[in-house]
C-alpha cells in the first residue's frame, strides 16, 4: 500500500511528468492559452494514460515476451489504435464527452507522455495496479501543471508585457520557474 | 543539373538556420530538454535522431507511390518506430554508458513531432535526394540546437565540457543549470535571443529599404 502511495506521489509531485522529465511538451506549450481548454485536455490525457497503462501491460505481459524487439512499435500502434476504438465508442454512446474531450484525444496519442509512461512503466517493471496507480499519478500532475501554466498565461494576457518576449520565450521561462517551485517537493521523501 | 545542385543545397541550409526545428518552429521539444544536461548526451542524442530521420526519409520518399493517403500516417510511424528501435540496440551495443543516461529517451524519439512532421511535409512529396538533404539540414539544425543548449548547460552547471575540467578548482557550479529547471530557461533565454536577431535583421533590413528610396528618389 505504502508503495503504490509513492509511485503515486511521486508521479504526481515530485517526478512531475512535464516539470521533470519534460514528457507532453508540445501541448504543454502550445494549448495552455487558456484554462478550460487546458482542463478538457488534461482529462482527456488522464484517459488516455490509463488505457496505455492497460495495454502496456497487456502487451508486456502476454505477447512481448516472446518479441522484446517489437516493443516500440506494438506499443504504438495498439495504443493508437485502441484510442481511436474508444474515441468511436465514445461518440456513440455520450455526444456529451464527446465534446469535451474528443478532438484531443487522437492528438494527444502522438504525445511523448503516453509512451514516456509506456516505457517508464516496462523499466521499471510495474504490474497492473502499480501501473494504473502510476497513470492516474502522471495524468493528474500533467494536468496540474498545465492549468498553472494556462491560469499565468492568462493573467500575463492583461499585463504589459515587452513584444520580445512574448509567445514561446516568455512560456518556457515561466514553465522554468515553476519546475523551480516544483524540486521543492523532491524533499518530500527522503525526510520521511 | 545546377539548378538541382542549388535547391538541393538551399533545402539543407534552410533546414539548419532559417528553419531550425528547435529556435524557429519549436518542435521537437522534449528529447531537446530531457537530454540536453550535457554536451555528450546531446550529440548522441543528435546523432540518433540524425539516423532515424535521415533513414525513414529515404523510405518514406522511396516508397511514396505504395503508401495509400489514408493511412500515411500510420506509415510514417511503423516506418519511424523501425530506425529508432535499430538505433536504440546500436546505441546499447556500442555505448552502453551514454544508453543508460539517456534512457526512456531513444525509444521517444518516435514521439518526436520534429520527424513525423518532415515526412508528412516533404519527404512524402518529394524526391528521394530533395528528401535525404531536408532531412540531413533539419537534423542538423536539432543538432546545432541540441549542442547549443548541451554546451551551455554543462558550461555553467558544471564547469566543463566534454567532461573536461574548464574553470579549475575555484569555479562554483551553477547546479540549477543540469536540473530540469534549466533547461527551461535556458531555452526560454535562447529564445529571446533569436527573437532580438530577428528583430534586430527586420529593422535593419528597412532601414535600408528606406534609405534606398532617399536615394532614388532624390
Amino acid at each position: 500500500m505504502d508503495n503504490l502511495v509513492w509511485i503515486f506521489i511521486s508521479a504526481l509531485l515530485v517526478n512531475n511528468f512535464v516539470l521533470a522529465y519534460f514528457l507532453g511538451l508540445c501541448p504543454f506549450l502550445g494549448v495552455s492559452n487558456s484554462l478550460e481548454t487546458s482542463f478538457r485536455l488534461g482529462l482527456a490525457t488522464i484517459f488516455v494514460l490509463l488505457i496505455t497503462a492497460l495495454c502496456s501491460w497487456f502487451l508486456n505481459t502476454y505477447v512481448l515476451i516472446y518479441a522484446p524487439y517489437l516493443r516500440l512499435i506494438s506499443f504504438i500502434v495498439v495504443i493508437a489504435s485502441t484510442v481511436q476504438f474508444i474515441e468511436m465508442l465514445i461518440k456513440k454512446i455520450s455526444p456529451a464527452l464527446f465534446r469535451a474531450m474528443g478532438i484531443f484525444l487522437p492528438l494527444i496519442t502522438t504525445n511523448c507522455a503516453i509512451l514516456g509512461l509506456a516505457i517508464f512503466a516496462t523499466n521499471r517493471g510495474y504490474g497492473l495496479v502499480e501501473g494504473i496507480v502510476f497513470a492516474l499519478g502522471a495524468g493528474i500532475g500533467f494536468t496540474l501543471a498545465l492549468l498553472l501554466l494556462a491560469g499565468l498565461r492568462e493573467e500575463s494576457e492583461l499585463s504589459d508585457i515587452p513584444k520580445l518576449i512574448e509567445g514561446i520565450a516568455m512560456n518556457l521561462i515561466i514553465a522554468g520557474i515553476l519546475s523551480m517551485a516544483f524540486m521543492g517537493f523532491a524533499g518530500l521523501f527522503s525526510a520521511a | 543539373m545546377v539548378r538541382n545542385e542549388n535547391e538541393a543545397y538551399e533545402t539543407f541550409i534552410k533546414g539548419i538556420w532559417r528553419d531550425n526545428p528547435v529556435f524557429v518552429q519549436v518542435l521537437g521539444m522534449c528529447p531537446m530538454l530531457a537530454v540536453t544536461n550535457s554536451a555528450i548526451n546531446a550529440v548522441a542524442m543528435g546523432g540518433a535522431t540524425l539516423f532515424v530521420l535521415v533513414g525513414s526519409s529515404f523510405l518514406v520518399a522511396s516508397f511514396k507511390q505504395w503508401i495509400p493517403k489514408q493511412v500515411r500516417i500510420s506509415g510514417f510511424i511503423i516506418i519511424i518506430a523501425t530506425f529508432v528501435t535499430v538505433a536504440d540496440y546500436t546505441l546499447l551495443a556500442l555505448v552502453p554508458k551514454v544508453h543508460k543516461e539517456l534512457g526512456a529517451f531513444i525509444p521517444l524519439i518516435v514521439a518526436n513531432c520534429m520527424i513525423l512532421g518532415r515526412q508528412e511535409a516533404f519527404a512524402s512529396r518529394n524526391t528521394v535526394r530533395l528528401a535525404v538533404m531536408d532531412a540531413l539540414g533539419t537534423s542538423g539544425g536539432f543538432m546545432v540546437a541540441l549542442f547549443s543548449l548541451g554546451a551551455i548547460r554543462e558550461i555553467l552547471g558544471n564547469g566543463s565540457l566534454f567532461g573536461v575540467d574548464l574553470f579549475g578548482e575555484h569555479f562554483e557550479p551553477w547546479v540549477i543549470m543540469i536540473l530540469p529547471p534549466g533547461g527551461f530557461l535556458t531555452l526560454g533565454l535562447i529564445l529571446l535571443f533569436f527573437n532580438w536577431v530577428t528583430q534586430q535583421k527586420d529593422k535593419f533590413i528597412e532601414q535600408v529599404a528606406e534609405a534606398e528610396r532617399v536615394a532614388t528618389d532624390g
